[in-house]
């Protein structure tokens, strides 16, 4: 199993950078054995924030992604970075951009 | 005999420490000459171990928690029919029997065959009623008595003495030596399983087992009776041989006859020190020992299978005396990637690699 | 490259529509809690009941909003008294107020045909304007107080006596009043498979049943014409009523014999189970509860053994309230909020709590979605609106993640949510019935803020607004501003009166 190359090494998102999603949301954190499931929407939001996307980058891409018409994607982004948080796979520190 | 060629699903494949039934089932058809069918395992978790063995399954499913209600579990057997084919069911958890009982005509309606106890025959043989076999029809079961408080132990300890046997309406029996131990298992076992529990005198003795399948007339179709040659600290058996016991098998015979009992169980028993027989607890479905069956040359799982699918199976009470079973503990070695497909999309063809790989 | 880019676009048109939306989630795997096929809501949404859609009720009258199915509650109500009087010849059921004491619940059973089971004088006066002639009134319970019990006695109501000093009250009120009443008395048993019921009633186990109706007849003034028994509630066992009836027969043909006293009726209660779950009950109503035919059956076999001839049986008189009842109502709530915990559970909040269901003490209800909803289910607690940690109306139920404004159906909630509802913090809301053709209307109006305060006084010396201190200068408040008085600590001596 390899894990998905990232472009940049921001510490911020480094234990993001090393987990392994499946295609059906299925996650894996190498360093503590943790797993987890991820919707479709979770998952763009993942890659997105490893990426770096800025709020308004990650607002754009569920747009794209997704027939979102109505739902708040912004206050979902956070929400979501906040669960990241949670589950210790962002600092406490994290703000997105 | 014809070969079998239909779809069976099988749940229990909770290969733990206290194992479910479901991998001994399947291991009992897979041995069986004529079983040419698929196999399809039922798992309520995507660590249940039996969906890892290789080889074992043709595929593998969630399926909701029995809690979760008929309607929905209907649904997802209906889905599992569409996907892969489904002939037969063989639930073997005593949890989930109920949302099936007296479902006979709704399942073979979705073209799914059950050979099952009905409602009257699975609710006298519970552990709250169990007592009634002996007033009723003179069945020697230990005194027992349901009960819905803890308050109640002081009279039964009073009444049965200590220790005593502290049981769960559906699972679990701790042996308890003092009221303080049995008030704590009082309150375990409810927090668990609800109430009532169940408060049995306990009787010293060798503990013996048979594993069955009545024709649901009062006969039989088949037993073996085993003997637990070694015990885990949970009470379960890990390592036993078939016996000829003639006692124990009349005592089986009397079960089936004064229940009328249609399907699989297994029939728990104890021989007191002065050689006589006591009736402990009738499980409503196959022991995870069942594929010593197999091994003692009267395959019981095979004769539920077909009874299931309503194919007539001749009473067979011969069997191999010395058959024995020595379970053995393995570490399966898979990928993190083999346990994706059911813990996100709720089912596992081995055979089909999509959906495994990470991207 | 710019040709490239307009062929994309081209193509684009044709393109299969985009996946729709849900909610992000990630759920943390934790063996044993982690079947998404687990106790997730139905998977299609109910949209309406009995053919109404939840969208116009809402709009119509509200969110929450009581619904009750008249359809169900006539279907069930036929349901029992068929499956009785396919087997005991003299049926009369009698509808059990508390569980649901609506005029229009009541009046659909009374239509029916069904009596009124009372257990307070407010109850015994709700059937009467109900049009229940006092003597298809069953007035049951500890606390009977003494001008509905007089009526009772007068009109011929069936009265059922709960204790020695309520038998010795009612001589006293008989002798009083120059009457010679019938009356029952109210029995309890061990009926083996059910928590016990002893705390109302005579025993019958230990002699205590006999012992009363001894005390009755050398009274010489109540002559015994009925027996009530109610062996417990939420019962799972069909087969305690059997084993219920059995002891009452026995005792039934033991006072025909030995006292030559024979019966116009035999109550035997209710406590037939609903498809609610308790929290105590692992598996849900449709695997566990008796069906109403079962419960007939294990009623009536117990009573085969009645030492009467076939006319002159004793009336079988049934108290069935929840068993009947509870499918038939449904509390609609609207999502205001999601929440994630510190521990990372998800939470739910909802516009009803448990000042309408006291019942979520006890029962782990359904909820049901009016819509599809896409998403993962992943634990969740349910919240009702009120600001009180006590407050929680499912403490862990598998939900996917639910807009605000989304409609959740809360069943069953047909029996003693309504009765048991309280107005704390927030008001009543409105309860609507659904007729039999999909007609509907409210049965009983949202609660307003004068309904609440209707009752309440406010006494003169706080009414009467400012008094300053003797000795004082008013103290000037903003122009138009009543000021309050000021208090005075107490002295020593005042508060020891007041103390004591």
């Amino acid at each position: 199993m390899s894990s998905t190359q990232t472009h940049h090494t921001d510490p911020q998102t480094a234990t993001l950078a090393n987990l392994a999603v499946s295609p059906t949301g299925f996650v894996f954190d190498p360093r503590t054995g943790a797993t987890f499931s991820v919707n479709p929407s979770g998952r763009a939001l993942l890659e997105g924030i490893r990426d770096g996307l800025s709020l308004d980058a990650l607002v754009d891409k569920l747009a794209d992604d997704f027939e979102a018409a109505g739902a708040d994607l912004r206050r979902d982004a956070m929400e979501f970075a906040r669960s990241l948080k949670d589950q210790g796979l962002l600092p406490n520190t994290f703000e997105l951009a | 005999m014809r070969a079998f060629t239909g779809t069976v699903a099988v749940t229990g494949l909770n290969a733990t420490d206290n194992p479910g039934p479901g991998v001994a089932v399947i291991r009992a058809l897979r041995a069986d000459p004529l079983f040419q069918g698929q196999i399809v395992g039922l798992a309520y978790d995507a660590l249940d171990p039996g969906v890892y063995l290789p080889g074992l399954l043709d595929a593998a499913f969630m399926v909701p928690y029995p809690s979760a209600g008929r309607g929905a579990i209907f649904e997802r057997l209906a889905y599992i029919k569409h996907r892969v084919g489904l002939d037969v069911l063989l639930p073997t958890l005593d949890s989930e029997l109920p949302a099936f009982l007296d479902q006979e005509e709704t399942l073979r309606a979705m073209g799914i065959g059950t050979f099952l106890p009905t409602r009257a025959q699975y609710e006298q043989r519970a552990k709250a009623r169990l007592h009634e076999l002996r007033t009723q029809h003179g069945v020697a079961v230990p005194d027992s008595e349901p009960i819905y408080e803890a308050h109640d132990l002081i009279r039964l300890g009073q009444r049965m003495g200590y220790p005593l046997v502290v049981k769960g309406v559906f699972y679990g029996a701790e042996i308890c030596h003092t009221h303080a131990e049995a008030v704590g298992a009082f309150h375990k076992a409810a927090a668990k399983w609800g109430l009532p529990i169940i408060v049995q005198q306990y009787i010293p003795g060798d503990d013996l087992c048979v594993a069955a399948v009545g024709d649901g007339q009062g006969g039989l179709i088949g037993a073996v009776p085993m003997k637990k040659l070694m015990v885990t600290d949970k009470g379960k058996g890990w390592a036993g041989v078939t016996v000829q016991d003639e006692p124990l098998m009349a005592l089986t015979r009397d079960v089936m006859r004064a229940l009328k009992w249609r399907g699989p169980c297994e029939v728990e028993a104890l021989r007191d020190a002065a050689g006589g027989y006591h009736l402990l607890e009738i499980n409503p479905r196959f022991p995870a020992w069942v594929d010593l069956s197999m091994g003692a040359g009267n395959n019981l799982p095979m004769a539920a299978v077909r009874l299931s699918r309503g194919e007539p199976v001749a009473p067979q009470a011969d069997y191999i005396v010395g058959a024995a079973f020595v379970r053995a503990s393995v570490n399966q070695i898979v990928n993190i990637a083999d346990l994706a497909p059911l813990s996100t999309i709720g089912e596992l063809h081995p055979d089909s690699q999509t959906s495994r790989a990470f991207a | 490259m710019t040709t490239h880019t307009d062929l994309t676009k081209a193509v684009d048109l044709s393109r299969k529509p985009k996946p729709l939306y849900a909610r992000p989630t990630l759920l943390r795997h934790q063996s044993g809690l982690m079947n998404k096929m687990g106790t997730q809501p139905r998977i299609t949404p109910t949209d309406a009941i009995d053919g109404v859609p939840v969208s116009e009720l809402v709009a119509q009258y509200g969110s929450p909003l009581f619904v009750y199915s008249q359809r169900t509650i006539e279907h069930r109500y036929r349901e029992l008294q068929s499956n009785l009087a396919r087997r005991y010849p003299k049926v009369q059921p009698a509808w059990s107020y508390k569980t649901c004491y609506l005029d229009a619940v009541c009046r659909t059973y009374h239509k029916e045909g069904s009596w009124a089971e009372c257990v307070s004088g407010m109850e015994v006066n709700k059937a009467l304007r109900n049009g229940m002639p006092m003597n298809k009134v069953v007035f049951n319970g500890p606390a009977k107080d003494e001008p509905t019990l007089l009526a009772a006695l007068k009109g011929g109501a069936v009265v059922n006596i709960d204790h020695f000093d309520e038998l010795a009250a009612i001589e006293q009120l008989a002798k009083t009043h120059g009457l010679f009443p019938k009356v029952g008395i109210r029995l309890n048993m061990a009926t083996g498979n059910t928590p016990r019921w002893d705390r109302f009633g005579f025993n019958l186990d230990n002699g205590q049943a006999w012992d009363a109706v001894r005390r009755l007849q050398a009274g010489g003034r109540l002559s015994l014409n009925g027996l009530h028994a109610h062996f417990g509630t939420f019962i799972l066992d069909a087969d305690n009523y059997t084993i219920g009836a059995t002891k009452v027969t026995a005792f039934v043909n033991r006072l025909k014999r030995e006292l030559g006293i024979t019966l116009d009726y035999i109550d035997l209660g209710g406590g037939f189970a609903s498809q609610n779950r308790l929290k105590t009950q692992y598996l849900p109503g449709d695997q566990v509860t008796p069906s109403l035919a079962q419960y007939a059956e294990a009623v009536t076999r117990g009573l085969s053994e009645l030492d009467y001839a076939e006319h002159e049986l004793p009336t079988l008189i049934t108290e069935t309230g929840r068993g009947l009842i509870d499918e038939a109502g449904t509390l609609v709530t609207t999502v205001l909020a999601n929440k994630r915990l510190a521990d990372g559970r998800r939470a739910v909040v909802v516009d009803a709590g448990v000042n309408l269901l006291y019942t979520a003490f006890w029962y782990n209800f359904e909820i049901e979605t009016t819509a599809p909803v896409v998403g993962v289910p992943e634990p969740t607690v349910v919240f009702g609106p009120l600001c009180m940690n006590i407050d929680v109306v499912r403490e862990h139920i598998m939900l996917p993640p639910l807009p605000v404004g989304t409609r959740l159906l809360i069943r069953p909630v047909g029996a003693y949510a309504v009765t048991q509802s309280m107005s704390f913090i927030h008001l009543q809301p409105a309860v609507a019935m659904i007729g039999p053709d999909g007609q509907h209307a409210e049965i009983r109006a949202a609660e307003t803020l004068d309904d609440l305060v209707r009752n309440e006084r406010v006494p003169e010396w706080i009414e009467a607004g400012p008094q300053p201190a003797a000795g004082r200068p008013a103290t000037p408040g903003r122009p138009g501003t009543p000021v309050l008085p000021r208090l005075t600590p107490l002295s020593a001596a005042d508060r020891a009166i007041r103390l004591n």
